[in-house]
């Protein structure tokens, strides 16, 4: 059943390393027929679904087994929920591979089968050398102790001898950027520092697998920056990494392969252009919250709800949450009107994944599109062709008036840059945060 | 999950499988994290008299106070106690290992569930989590330690050879409170009424066991209810308490029933143990 969906790509059936001709390298991570599942009861709340017994319960449910022999209508049976169903794969030693899906398709429950925090239900994984896993930076560090201490005690959780981490402490110290505060107890960090030191920690385990979820999400731009650096030096050194992410420009610099997961199966696996590619086709066809309500948004930078709600539309005015590379910018703002403001102003501004502000729109100050506000009304707002990378983003929405700042929404519409034709030329290349068409001039001396 | 960190060779293979029920004690893989155990430890000592204006002399205050308040009871307010040493040299000599005894139980008890961060985000030996609770109250009883030595000194007391047998049945309490601990532990994610249950069972088994109150010998026509009595030695901690006191106080040790304290602490390890192991799996689900 292998069948060929674009130059390189096939469909999963475990045998990648045929495919792909690498039989010189070792296979350190192999993955057969994994399936995990989950009880829900049936007739307990949705809270209680993977949640705790009680002795009452359990006590309860005991005395009234024999009952069920007569009525066999007592309850519904338990039924199983499956995160993770018939997933096989092998990944080689030194591989980067990036595991991609939407929200719920099993990404995480496999990296926690990985890291061995949770067991299957099926199948069988066979693991070569020491595993190191970043869930989440951080976990273990206790904010009572001191950077130095949690050092140790964090290495020693995640599995490092105590001299293994005096070897490597001050490399840890250096990275982190804590010299000066080694002896302060981290509750006094800034979240910054603490998710440096914690990064620093878990960076400098040397696994022969290392297993990274999300961790990129956090930090400044700059530790961003180091963070993926050590990651590629890391992978340089012959490291096997998973790596796991909602940010496909990320996935897409440092990693050479690409596992899909689609409602708990492997999708596709191959080369990570064209998974990457396969993910953005599949959640563009996918439903999504297109139009985002705001009413209900309670935020102390919301002094009054002037936002209604907001809503990216497509060239056919659908609303929609994505929006193909240079493509057109469409967003409609219904407006409230609970007091009345005067010379007011609109500002959008598009964050990328991390916060970084990458373009600001406003409304002009001079020949102003907004009278002053007493009644609600409709705000449209277009930009021809938005001139952002593929990627996913964030708008802020900030209504101002004369002198007060009236309703402020940081994230309030998420929407998604997709790949595709670009100024007519076919399929571009994209690196960095924004494009522009260029014209390219040869003349031959 | 035993590998070679500092030699070339191939490193070892692990295999993940779906859980098997009942398994063994993996004290490989408990040793290899030996220093996560030991840091475990080390920070539940740190955090706990972090911030204290007393600091670890609260380890020394708790049994000392026990021992005014049940001073104040026993021989000011009513005059229950009528043994031959002095109530606070009797007294203290079983609160020592009682109040080792009753936190590392109650700690050991709330430590997994204390440890959700760490049990779903990272995997380690489960085991370490009750274990370092232990630990971290050997600290505590050694800190009490040189009170008793005070008490020793104001009574004029002077230990005799049965002094040697100490460390031995320390060693009983620590494997009876490391069973009991993990046993509550591992009951206490699955059902969380053992948050409640715990601190009265550690209340109810103080009284339980002859600490603050002389036992009567077996059919003493002074007790009224003489089957309750009868019943104490089947508390593990009646043999052990008794043994130990007895070891301080240079008197005969009872043997058999210390026998008995040895073969329901090594049991009380064994199912605790495994019970915690068969549970573990599923820690990270159900926490």
């Amino acid at each position: 059943m292998k069948r060929t969906i674009g130059p390189g790509v096939f469909e999963a059936t475990g045998d990648h390393q045929a495919a792909n001709g690498l039989k010189e390298k070792m296979s350190v991570l192999t993955v057969e027929n994994l399936g995990k599942s989950y009880r829900m009861m049936a007739n307990a709340g949705p809270r209680t679904h993977f949640g705790y017994r009680t002795l009452r319960d359990d006590v309860m449910a005991w005395l009234k087994a024999p009952l069920r022999w007569f009525r066999r209508d007592a309850g519904l049976p338990p039924q199983d929920f499956w995160a993770l169903r018939e997933v096989s794969f092998s990944v080689n030693q030194g591989d980067v591979v990036g595991i991609i899906g939407h929200n719920g398709a099993g990404k995480s429950t496999l990296l926690k089968i990985l890291s061995r925090i949770t067991k299957p239900t099926l199948g069988e994984i066979r693991l070569r050398g020491r595993v190191g896993s970043l869930l989440e930076v951080g976990t273990g560090f206790h904010p009572e102790l001191t950077g130095r201490e949690n050092i140790f005690l964090n290495g020693a959780i995640l599995g490092m001898r105590r001299h293994e981490i005096l070897k490597k402490f001050d490399q840890i110290v250096e990275f982190a950027e804590i010299t000066q505060f080694l002896d302060t107890p981290v509750k006094r960090y800034s979240s910054g520092m603490y998710v440096r030191l914690a990064f620093a920690v878990a960076a400098h385990l040397e696994p022969e697998i290392l297993i990274v979820d999300e961790v990129l999400a956090v930090g400044d731009i700059a530790f961003q920056r180091k963070c993926m650096g050590r990651m590629r030096e890391v992978g340089r050194s012959g490291t096997t990494i998973l790596f796991v992410s909602h940010n496909m420009p990320a996935i897409e610099s440092l990693c050479t392969r690409a596992i899909l997961l689609d409602h708990g199966k492997v999708a596709l696996d191959g080369g990570v252009g064209q998974i990457v590619q396969e993910y953005h086709r599949r959640v563009l066809s996918g439903p999504g919250e297109v139009v985002t309500d705001l009413r209900s948004l309670e935020l102390p930078s919301r002094v009054y709800k002037v936002f209604r709600s907001a809503t990216l539309l497509d060239e056919k005015g659908q609303p929609t949450n994505f929006l193909q590379v240079g493509g057109r910018f469409h967003i409609r703002l219904v407006l409230d009107a609970p007091v009345p403001v005067e010379s007011p102003v609109v500002t959008l501004g598009i964050d990328d994944q991390i916060g970084q502000r990458l373009l600001s729109l406003q409304t002009p100050l001079t020949n102003p599109v907004l009278p002053r506000l007493q009644q609600p009304g409709t705000l449209d707002c277009i930009v021809e062709a938005l001139p952002l990378a593929p990627g996913e983003y964030w708008i802020k929405l900030g209504f101002a008036g004369v002198p007060d700042e009236i309703d402020e929404i940081e994230r309030g519409v998420r929407f998604t840059v997709t790949e595709g034709e670009l100024f007519g030329s076919g399929r571009g290349h994209h690196r960095g945060v924004c494009i522009a068409p260029s014209q390219w001039c040869f003349e031959p001396s | 999950m035993s590998q070679g960190i500092d030699s070339d060779a191939v490193p070892a293979v692990t295999v993940i499988r779906p859980p098997r029920g009942w398994q063994l004690i993996n004290f490989a893989e408990l040793w290899h994290f030996r220093d996560l155990l030991y840091f475990l430890a080390w920070r539940d000592v740190k955090v706990r008299y972090k911030q204290t204006l007393l600091g670890v002399a609260w380890a020394v205050l708790q049994p000392a106070l026990m021992m005014s308040i049940f001073y104040i009871i026993f021989t000011v307010v009513t005059h229950t106690y009528q043994g031959e040493r002095p109530y606070p040299l009797f007294v203290f000599s079983a609160l020592l290992p009682w109040t080792f005894f009753a936190t590392a139980i109650a700690n050991a008890g709330n430590s997994v569930i204390g440890s959700e961060r760490l049990i779903t985000k990272i995997y380690f030996p489960r085991l370490a989590v009750p274990f370092a609770t232990v630990a971290a109250s050997i600290v505590d009883f050694c800190v009490a330690l040189p009170l008793l030595l005070i008490l020793f000194v104001c009574y004029g007391e002077v230990p005799g050879w049965n002094i040697l047998m100490l460390p031995i049945i320390f060693a009983l309490f620590v494997v009876c409170a490391a069973g009991v601990g993990t046993l509550l532990a591992a009951l206490n994610v699955a059902y969380r009424d053992f948050r409640y249950i715990i601190p009265f069972m550690v209340q109810l088994w103080m009284y339980a066991t002859p600490t603050i109150y002389i036992e009567l010998a077996p059919s003493n026509p002074a007790s009224k209810y003489p089957w309750v009595q009868d019943l104490l030695p089947l508390n593990p901690l009646t043999g052990l308490i008794a043994s130990f006191r007895a070891a301080l106080l240079n008197e005969p040790i009872p043997w058999p029933m210390l026998g008995f304290s040895a073969l329901m602490a090594v049991l009380f390890f064994l199912v605790g143990c495994f019970y915690f192991r068969r549970m573990e799996d599923s820690f990270a689900d159900v926490i």
